[in-house]
């Protein structure tokens, strides 16, 4: 089995914004199966389409989901109750490539910060996490990334909290000892990232999100250009060639 | 247990079900989930000629009840398919129907003559795709391109043709009635609704195509009254498909005139759609004192 639709107890509701929401859903074989970078497809009642969430973390039995309420689907989701069951695809897509034994730097933007976490813990003290918020009150999971992470770097648009600007400024100090980087965020700051990256030689891989109906590769909807090696390019798909690309074949 | 197999045009199938052709790709990713012959039938991904890149995201948008895509007819090209995903298919126990697009009458021809020498069990043939700028619909809105196409078709296909039909058109009957007086042995319907949607905060259309088909649970009630009109006016075996979701729409469905029926967009909201549908006809035909499935098409009281 690679994936399969299942139930989960949601076990655990925590709200850590006005509009976000970590969700720990139990289910030990579907746990068992998720690797870092991965998503879940979540059934919303009375929605024709599931609702694409990446992994936040793994911690035994409990795939734990944060995600912020942008439409209906979402506002519906967050109103489910500790102890009732979700119905979700997982584990999802093709996740992060992690040598644990690399200096490597994971970037996350906004809503894309949550799946940096279990990705980062699977490179431990190699991992420089940078974190980036609008402001301090959108700022999400720093303790969790604290216990983590080598190193924790927060920036916020407004300077209301850690550093005044975006992830590109202490990337751009951190990135001469990287060997690998890890980007999940708003498209501008990704490309921005890309760039860098291939600037200073240093491997770099995008998780990208796009409308999305299957969710395993079958209807081809959450298309992503990506370049051939002939130089002309292709549609590839979020959820089944992705989530996570290599930087340098996305057509930006 | 009720007898849930149907013969559509000389072709036996182990139930009414057919996964409907872009939906399910070519098989493989819904094989992860369960046995392909839970499915009586599998209309694969509409395939052309050459390799087709598809339209560029968002390809998806999803509306009150259903959703609308503009996919493009993204293809690897029907030698691809016949070299990389038929073998496999033919081992999956259901039957293996290709659904073939192109952008002129020859295309089609070529496609049907090519796909004819293959053990594909059937072939369907898109004239109602909305989403792709050639071909595709322009073939399926008037009775005098259907029969054209269907006749065309039907002189270099070898393997029994089903029309799919669009219902963006004024008279769906008198379209079925001109794809059997050329010779297909079945037509099946709807195709997608044309429909669009807009971002109002970027006063976008969603979808990059402008305009999407449209499925899911909202076009069912239309998919029931044309399947009603296409059964009263045709003799040949109808299978009706448009948001197909529950064995209660399967019932239903059957009963306006459908001998099978597709699902789509129900695999997306529950890729377990096919097996529920299955046990629930199964209970349903049981409760009622019926033998097989069959007893079921066209049973309305209208």
């Amino acid at each position: 089995m690679k994936y399969d639709a299942q139930d989960c107890r949601l076990v655990d509701v925590k709200q850590l914004t006005p509009t976000i929401y970590d969700f720990r859903l139990q289910n030990a074989d579907l746990a068992a199966l998720t690797r870092p970078g991965q998503f879940v497809q979540v059934y919303v009642p009375g929605k024709t389409l599931r609702r694409p969430i990446s992994v936040c973390d793994v911690e035994g039995d409990v795939i734990r989901i944060v995600f912020e309420v942008r439409g209906e689907g979402t506002e519906l989701l967050s109103h489910t109750r500790t102890g009732e069951n979700i119905n979700i695809i997982a584990p999802l897509g093709k996740g992060f490539e992690l040598d644990p034994h690399k200096k490597t730097i994971f970037i996350g933007g906004g809503i894309g910060v949550p799946p940096m976490l279990y990705s980062a813990r699977q490179c431990g003290k190699n991992a420089v996490v940078i974190n980036g918020f609008r402001n301090r009150n959108a700022m999400i999971l720093s303790e969790d990334f604290g216990k983590t992470a080598g190193k924790l770097i927060v920036t916020t648009d407004d300077g209301s909290f850690g550093i005044h600007g975006f992830v590109t400024q202490p990337l751009e100090e951190e990135i001469g000892s990287a060997e690998m980087i890890c980007a999940c965020g708003p498209t501008p700051m990704l490309k921005n990232i890309a760039r860098m990256a291939r600037e200073h030689g240093v491997p770099c891989q995008v998780s990208l999100e796009q409308r999305m109906a299957c969710g395993i590769g079958a209807c081809l909807g959450c298309a992503v250009a990506v370049k051939r090696d002939d130089g002309t390019t292709c549609y590839q798909h979020v959820c089944k060639d992705g989530p996570v690309f290599n930087a340098e074949e996305v057509a930006w | 247990m009720a007898d849930l197999s149907v013969n559509i045009a000389g072709v036996h199938f182990n139930n009414p079900i057919i996964a409907a052709s872009g939906t399910i790709g070519f098989g493989r990713e819904y094989s992860e989930f369960y046995p392909l012959s839970v499915f009586g039938g599998i209309s694969c991904k509409g395939t052309t000629l050459k390799e087709r890149p598809g339209n560029p995201p968002p390809r998806i948008a999803e509306t009150p009840m259903g959703m609308l895509n503009a996919v493009g007819l993204q293809n690897p090209g029907v030698e691809h398919f016949i070299r990389e995903d038929l073998p496999w298919l033919k081992q999956q126990n259901t039957v293996a129907i290709a659904n073939v697009a192109g952008s002129t009458q020859d295309d089609y021809c070529r496609m049907a003559e090519i796909l004819s020498e293959t053990d594909i069990d059937m072939i369907e043939l898109n004239i109602s795709c909305p989403n792709v700028k050639e071909g595709g619909v322009q073939f399926g809105t008037s009775c005098e391109s259907v029969a054209a196409i269907t006749r065309a078709v039907r002189a270099c296909c070898k393997k029994p043709l089903i029309i799919k039909l669009s219902p963006n058109v004024t008279d769906i009957a008198s379209i079925a009635k001109a794809a059997e007086s050329e010779g297909a042995d079945a037509v099946s319907l709807i195709n997608t609704l044309t429909g669009m949607r807009i971002d109002i905060n970027t006063r976008r259309p969603i979808i990059t195509n402008v305009t999407g088909g449209m499925s899911g649970p909202a076009v069912f009630p239309v998919a029931v009254r044309m399947v009603w009109q296409v059964k009263k006016a045709v003799n040949i075996p109808v299978i009706g498909m448009g948001g197909v979701t529950t064995w209660k729409d399967a019932v239903e469905i059957m009963m306006a005139g459908a001998d099978a029926i597709q699902i789509g967009t129900a695999l997306f909201t529950d890729p377990y759609a096919p097996v529920r549908i299955a046990e629930g006809l199964n209970k349903y035909l049981d409760d009622h004192g019926m033998q097989s499935v069959t007893e079921l098409t066209g049973t309305v009281i209208a």
